[in-house]
């Protein structure tokens, strides 16, 4: 009987290796944490887009929550993203852009297609703060505490659901910490 | 003698020939090739780009991609490795950009050790089991001659003997 229970062990491991690929399956391979979380947001000291002469450095971020979002003109997801930017701004998030190699022209051209939903935009040309952060792509929106600790990444588009699911709740969340 | 060629034949060989230099280009283009002015560098550096991982490329190295980020990340450790940093620096430096999921090879951590403990594990355990098999059949092939068989083991071994 004790020998017969052994020969099941293979089974039972290829039982368990089963469910752990099989779980793989479902997984989204490019979704992963940025480095970055818990972490204070890198130092920077860059221009404005709206202003060469003004420069900023990272503690525009601490005082209150804001909402980092890293875009470019020659971005099309971002130009989609518009819409539910303007709408958090409406609905009193605090929202810094990053202009992300770009030229000065065409940024500016592009908020007065697509709208403004920024406090302001900082100028990074050359994708210097955008290498720091970690940034792959655009756009990517990152959650600043009012501490200047990203809380909170998000890669990729942000769909009108995000706004009211991901988005807000998270802003929320930090708000009252 | 050589047969003249058509002005189809020209028209065919030109594009050809066209078409040829058109992909020696692209694949020229694809990635730039650096050179450094010590041997040692030069080779630290392809090292480095073959083992970091391009974030946005499926499965590729930052040396085999020409995605604008491996771009970039290329520029960095070209810079960081004329800076005098040592390559595990460079690595952290990455890692603490875009997550471990930069390096190919995962170092050795609490998180990690299952990862790289396990083949070795495993291949411990199959020792181990052959080992016992082996034990097994050997005790076994000593134990299981009964009377019986140990008579006509003898009675065949005596019978070589006196042939």
């Amino acid at each position: 009987m004790r020998r017969r229970l052994l020969l099941l062990i293979p089974l039972v491991l290829f039982g368990v290796l089963a469910v752990f690929l099989y779980q793989g399956l479902s997984m989204n391979p490019s979704a992963r944490d940025s480095a970055l979380l818990a972490r204070e947001f890198p130092a920077f000291e860059l221009a404005t887009l709206e202003d060469p002469e003004a420069m900023v450095d990272e503690s525009l971020l601490k005082g209150q929550v804001t909402l980092v979002n890293v875009w470019g003109e020659w971005c099309p997801t971002c130009k989609q993203e518009m819409p539910q930017l303007l709408e958090l701004a409406e609905r009193g998030v605090r929202l810094v852009g990053v202009d992300y190699k770009d030229t000065r022209a065409k940024g500016q051209e592009f908020l007065k297609e697509f709208g403004n939903p920024f406090e302001l935009n900082i100028f990074d040309p050359e994708g210097s703060l955008g290498f720091d952060l970690g940034v792959y792509g655009a756009p990517e929106t990152f959650l600043v505490d009012a501490d200047g600790i990203i809380r909170y990444h998000h890669t990729g588009y942000i769909t009108p659901e995000d706004v009211e699911q991901v988005i807000l709740p998270e802003v929320e969340k930090w708000r009252s910490e | 003698m050589a047969k003249r060629m058509t002005p189809l034949h020209r028209l065919l060989t030109a594009s050809l020939l066209a078409m040829l230099l058109f992909a020696a280009g692209l694949a020229m283009a694809a990635i730039e090739v650096r050179q450094f002015n010590d041997p040692v560098m030069t080779q630290r550096y392809e090292s480095l780009t073959d083992s970091l991982r391009c974030p946005k490329c499926a499965n590729q190295a930052i040396g085999d991609s020409n995605s604008p980020i491996a771009e970039d990340m290329r520029e960095r450790v070209a810079q960081l490795l004329s800076e005098g940093r040592s390559d595990r620096e460079i690595q952290d430096y990455m890692i603490d950009r875009f997550g471990e999921y930069v390096l190919y090879n995962p170092r050795l951590t609490d998180r990690t050790w299952v990862l790289w403990g396990l083949p070795a594990a495993l291949v411990v355990m199959g020792g181990i089991v052959i080992a016992l098999i082996v034990r097994a059949r050997r005790s076994a092939s000593n134990r299981a001659l009964s009377r019986e068989e140990r008579e006509r083991l003898d009675a065949l071994i005596n019978r070589e003997r006196t042939q």
